[in-house]
Parts: structure tokens; sequence; C-alpha cells
């Protein structure tokens, strides 16, 4: 982890309207280095990733690519520094083939024709440095696994040349044979020198793939953790506060409902 | 398609395995192809063999020059509309103007050039020019305002047709000269060399396609079919189009309109499968989300789309006119619509957007025409008829449902 991360943000804040989505984030991501975002639901990492990925700029914040600053207001100023994103929803046509799907919106041309065997070509090769299988790369996308489909959206960011991608929730709904296949591939990614940034709900797969665990809780850091000598429930805790825990939310719950027993409303916070 | 025998480290360089197994055993291949919902054209190819042998047992007189000339004649102008249809198809939306347009578009043709004295090419350009506007009128009001395509349309349809009428009156129909260019479009046809020429031009062109992409394929180190494969699609091809032109020249030779057709035919499926523009299409047909994800002006590509249905619509309304002489109130009215969408789903376009390819419109047209033929022998009326193209309908219809489920079950493996 030396040298210059090839994203950093600190002090991000992003308000929409009466809810502070995120507060005073801070976020380092180096190359070849797998970062996984973890949180409860509305801790903020979508808005998190939202903001690298340029759909909603932050309010405030400072956000440094490879050292200098920048800054981040649309899609395309995220595409053009090299962050792509791969979004929960693949967004997958399944009516084109794989080759199709994969160039979609940058086809390769040749005096104005598709030029489909170079982009068969590229396609191959691509797929073959990712060991990504498929029965072939003319079947449409609507004859694939959810691996595959998986695969192919992450091959596809690929294609344009990134240094970091944002992964949304890669593993959800998938079987465990696919899951492995998908976290092999993001091992792949890091094995090529790329930043991943992977959102994700299944600690298991966190702990398998990542390098750091970055918990967020509504809004704000709640810690950076080492896998490999964290335990899970550690992470857990930091996910949903220390001292709040299920076993302390559950008496919370009976306590108030039996007495009227005012109780500090910040006790969500985190200590 | 099971990934339960993934290893943790696949080796690489195996990953993607050739077409394999469906090219090993055909018969293997085909039940695969009628699992998954991937039947391609074979439906109708058979559908309209069985037509055809129903209708020549029960009159010789079917299978006959002359009458398959009539056939191929018939279709022409309403296949012409069911091109454009496919394309409106394949973004899954309709288009329910066609028969409206085509019928404006002769009434225009017919008061150009018969009362206001245009010269005829110039009206046909005028007319496909007219086509283009209608259809960005109809594309704009969808795609920028949000209006449903089946109201936007159907508005269209009965407005154009009021416009058609308006045009028309007093007299309801205006003649057109039995000479001339517009006259020439549907009573042309090619001499028997020219026609032999034509013939073996198209078979030659497709044959050096064939060779230069498998060629381009082995130096890109891609798989490649098998040369019997190639040889038996070009002989397949060259049989197909020495049959056809040798019963064509039985009578009285290629009709130009028969080429203007199978030409737009050609040229629409190469822009649908060659260019970014046709991609585009599939795209947006496929999956609208994606489609503005990947950086495609999905507002564009409808605009556009319903631009060349319109125009494509407008230029079977000219060929209508041009067959008939005339442009009358009911030009593009009655059936005409239906027959059009009809002909594009018998053809295996799915309406549910994303497949088909315009191919189906002459499949389809082909086999609807050939009803109307068979039954016009048989001297039934269009009571039959309709039934009867209602059933083939239905079927087609049935059949994009299943298939879609098929793929739909085996995509979910």
């Amino acid at each position: 982890m030396t040298g210059t991360p090839v994203l950093a943000m600190s002090g991000i804040s992003k308000r929409f309207g009466a809810v502070q989505a995120l507060s005073d984030v801070s976020l380092e991501v180096n190359t070849g280095e797998v970062v996984a975002l973890v949180g409860d639901n509305g801790a903020g990492k979508s808005t998190l990733i939202k903001v690298i990925a340029g759909v909603n700029p932050a309010d405030n914040g400072e956000v440094r690519w490879e050292g200098r600053p920048v800054q981040i207001g649309k899609p395309s100023d995220a595409t053009a520094l090299g962050i792509a994103t791969v979004y929960q929803d693949l967004a997958l046509c399944d009516n084109l083939d794989v080759v199709a799907n994969l160039f979609l919106g940058r086809e390769v041309t040749r005096v104005g024709v598709l030029d489909e065997i170079a982009m068969e070509r590229r396609s191959r090769e691509l797929l073959t440095s990712l060991s990504v299988r498929l029965p072939s790369v003319r079947v449409p996308a609507a004859g694939l696994s959810g691996g595959q489909r998986q695969s192919v959206a992450i091959a596809r960011s690929l294609l344009g040349e990134p240094k970091l991608v944002l992964l949304d929730e890669p593993t959800a709904a998938l079987g465990v044979a696919q899951t492995a296949e998908v976290l092999d591939l993001i091992e792949r990614l890091r094995g090529r020198g790329l930043g991943v940034l992977l959102i994700s709900h299944q600690l298991a797969d966190v702990r398998a793939v990542a390098d750091r665990v970055v918990v967020l809780r509504l809004g704000r850091n709640a810690g950076v953790f080492d896998p490999d000598r964290t335990s899970q429930e550690e992470i857990v805790q930091a996910i949903t506060g220390a001292l709040d825990n299920a076993v302390t939310r559950r008496r919370a719950r009976v306590e108030e409902g039996t007495a009227t027993a005012p109780r500090s409303p910040d006790e969500d916070q985190p200590a | 398609m099971s990934t339960a025998t993934t290893s943790p480290e696949p080796p690489a360089g195996d990953g993607i395995q050739s077409p394999g197994p469906s090219r090993l055993n055909p018969l293997a291949a085909a039940r695969r192809r009628l699992r998954t919902g991937e039947l391609g054209a074979w439906p109708v190819i058979i559908g309209l063999i069985v037509i055809w042998a129903v209708f020549q047992s029960l009159n010789d007189a079917f299978l006959t020059p002359q009458n398959l000339s009539n056939l191929a004649l018939q279709i022409a102008a309403t296949g012409t509309i069911s091109v454009g249809v496919v394309l409106v198809l394949l973004l899954g939306e309709i288009d329910l103007s066609v028969g409206s347009v085509a019928g404006v578009g002769a009434a225009v043709l017919a008061v150009l050039t018969v009362r206001n004295g245009w010269g005829d090419v110039a009206a046909i350009i005028a007319v496909v020019v007219l086509g283009v506007l209608i259809g960005i009128l109809h594309g704009s009001v969808f795609a920028r305002l949000g209006v449903p395509a089946f109201v936007v349309t159907l508005a269209g349809n009965i407005g154009w047709q009021g416009l058609q009428l308006y045009l028309l009156s007093p007299e309801g129909t205006i003649n057109l000269p039995y000479t001339g260019p517009i006259g020439d479009l549907t009573h042309t046809n090619l001499s028997t060399p020219l026609g032999w020429v034509v013939g073996a031009i198209a078979v030659g062109l497709y044959a050096v396609a064939v060779l230069v992409d498998s060629q381009r394929r082995r130096a890109a180190g891609l798989p490649i079919r098998k040369p019997v494969g190639s040889l038996l699609r070009v002989a397949g091809l060259a049989v197909l189009v020495a049959a056809t032109v040798a019963v064509l020249n039985a009578w009285q030779g290629v009709p130009v309109a028969l080429l203007i057709f199978v030409g737009l035919v050609v040229l629409v499926d190469l822009m649908l499968r060659r260019t970014r523009y046709g991609r585009g299409i599939f795209a947006v047909g496929g999956n609208v989300e994606a489609a503005r994800r990947a950086g495609i002006n999905v507002s564009l590509i409808r605009i556009s789309v319903f631009a060349l249905t319109s125009a494509l619509a407008a230029f079977g309304g000219i060929l209508t006119a041009s067959r008939g002489f005339s442009a009358s109130q009911s030009t593009g009215a009655s059936d005409t619509l239906l027959i059009a969408i009809a002909a594009a789903v018998v053809g295996g376009v799915s309406l549910f957007g994303g497949r088909g390819s315009t191919y189906g419109a002459l499949l389809g047209s082909l086999v609807l025409g050939s009803i109307t033929s068979g039954m016009f022998l048989l001297q039934l009326n269009s009571a039959v008829r309709f039934m009867i193209t209602a059933a083939v309908l239905l079927a087609a219809v049935i059949l994009d449902s299943l298939s879609r489920r098929g793929r739909r079950a085996s995509g979910r493996q």
C-alpha cells in the first residue's frame, strides 16, 4: 500500500433535502487493491458510489485522483478519469450476443460497417484473460447464467481501460458456485493492477477477497478493518454500532414498549 | 450451462469453446434450439411449404408461373410497408398508421402529378419525404412527449386517412397515366437474360461475402464455419434464386417491383445487422435502460425509426397506386395495415421487441399472399380468407410467446 492512492476522498458530504446522506466521509483506494464498502441499509454506500461515479456529485469534500485534486460533476467526468461502474442491475441486452453487449455503444467499425471480427477477437482475448467461462461469445445474453452475466458486465467495464472499477453488489442474487466465479474474477482484476471498490452485503464474500474493509454507518466512517486480522463479529459491530447490536436494540424496544422510559434519541450514534 | 463444476482457478485459455455440440450433432442442435426458443425462420418456411402443397392439391393452377408471378407482384406493395413495420416492432413499439400513410402517399402522388403537373420522379421523391416528415412527427410525440406509440399512431391512422379523403375529394379517385415512371414501377419485367444476370450477381456477391468473411476470421484466429456449411449456404441461395428466376422467366420475366421489394429487404437488413445504427435499434428494443447507459441516443433512434417506417409506408402507397394506375379513397384502407403487421409477425418478428429480421417481412408476406392467392383461385371470398389469415397469425404469435418463454426458462438456468 505504498505510493499515491488512485482515488483519495476526504470530507465528502452529501445532503438530499432534509437527509444528510454522507457527512465527512473519507475513502482511499490504491492500485491493485480491493476495498470493500460495507454498511447497513441506508448507511450511504450507494450514495458514495454515485458520488464517485459522478451520478450525484458531492456537496463538498475533496476528491484526489492519482494525487491531483479533481471535480467529478457528471458520469462522463468519472469515465474520462478511468472510473468504471458496474451497477447492480447489469444493463445487458438479453437479445444481443456477448460480443454485442461488450461493445454496446462503442462498436468498432470499418468504413462505417461493424467490424465483427475485430470485436469478436478482442472479446475472446478479454474474456480469456479474465478466465471467464462462456459456452460461446455468440450466445445471446439471455442464455447466460447469473454469474456469467455478472462476469460479462464486469468485463465490459474493462474495455474502457479503467484504473478503478466500482462494483455494486456483484454477488447479490447469485448461487454459491456463481459467487465463487465472480470472486475469482475480482481477484483477477486486482492482479491486473486495478483498484476495485466493492459494495456488498455478504460479509463472507467481502472477507474472502477484500484487502481492506471500509465500514459506513449512518453516512459516516465507522472504521477501516483488515479482514485478515478482524473477526466477522467486529465488523458486524462496526456496521450496527459497537454498543448497538441486535440484543441491545431488542432490549431497548422492549423497554420502550413496556414503560415510557425516555431513552436518548442519540442512542444510535456511534460512540 | 452448468456452473456447478467451476473450479476455483479455471485454466486460462479454454474459457470459450467454439460453437460446441451444436456442430457435432444436428439432431441434438435442433432439439436444443426447440427448447431454448431459437427457431429462426424454420416454422415459417415449413408453414409456407404446407400452404403451397395444400393449395396445389386443391387447384393445380396454384404453382404455375403465371400465378406465382402475380403473387410476387401482389406482395411487393404491402411487403414494402411490412419492412417498415419490422423496424418499429424491433423497437418493441407498433405503428398503426402505416395503412393511412400509404393511402395519403398515394393521394399526394396523384394530386401532384395529375392535378399539379409535377414530374413523376419529383412526385415520388416528394411523397417519400412526406413520409419521413410524418414519421418524425409520430416519433417526436412518442419519444419526446412520452405518449404511447400505440395512441400516437392510432391518431395518425385516423388523421392521415382524413387527409387522404380530403385530398381526393370531390372525385374520390384520381387515375394515373398508363405510361411514365410511376406506372412502370410495377409494370416492367426484366428480359430473360437480364433476370439471370441479376440473379447470378446476387449469388456471386453473397459467395464473395462468405469467402471474405471466413478468410478474415481465419486470419484473426477465430473459429470458422466448416467449409461444407458455407458451401451449402451459397448453394442453397443459388438454387432458390435460380428457381425463382426460372419460374418468373417462364411467365413474363422478373418484375422490377419484386426486385425493389427484395432489394429493400436486403438493404434494411444490412443496415440492421452491420451498422452501429442498427445495433442501436436492437439494443433499444432489447433493454432501453442498457442502451441509454451505453450512451446510445434513444430518442434519436426512436424518431428515426418511425421516420423510416412512414417513409417505407409512403413508398408502399406509391407501389399500390402504380399497380392500380390510380389513387382512390380506399388505397391503403381496409386490411392493408393489418396484413402489413401480420406479415411481419408471421415472419417471426417478435412483438416484444429486439428479435426478428426484415426477411421475416418477405417470408410473412409470401405466406399471407399465398393464402390470398389460393383463396382467389378456389373462388372463396374474403370471409374465409380472413379467418384463415387470423389462424395463421395467431399461430405465429403463439409461437413467438412460447419461444420467448423457452428462452427465459433456459436463460434462467
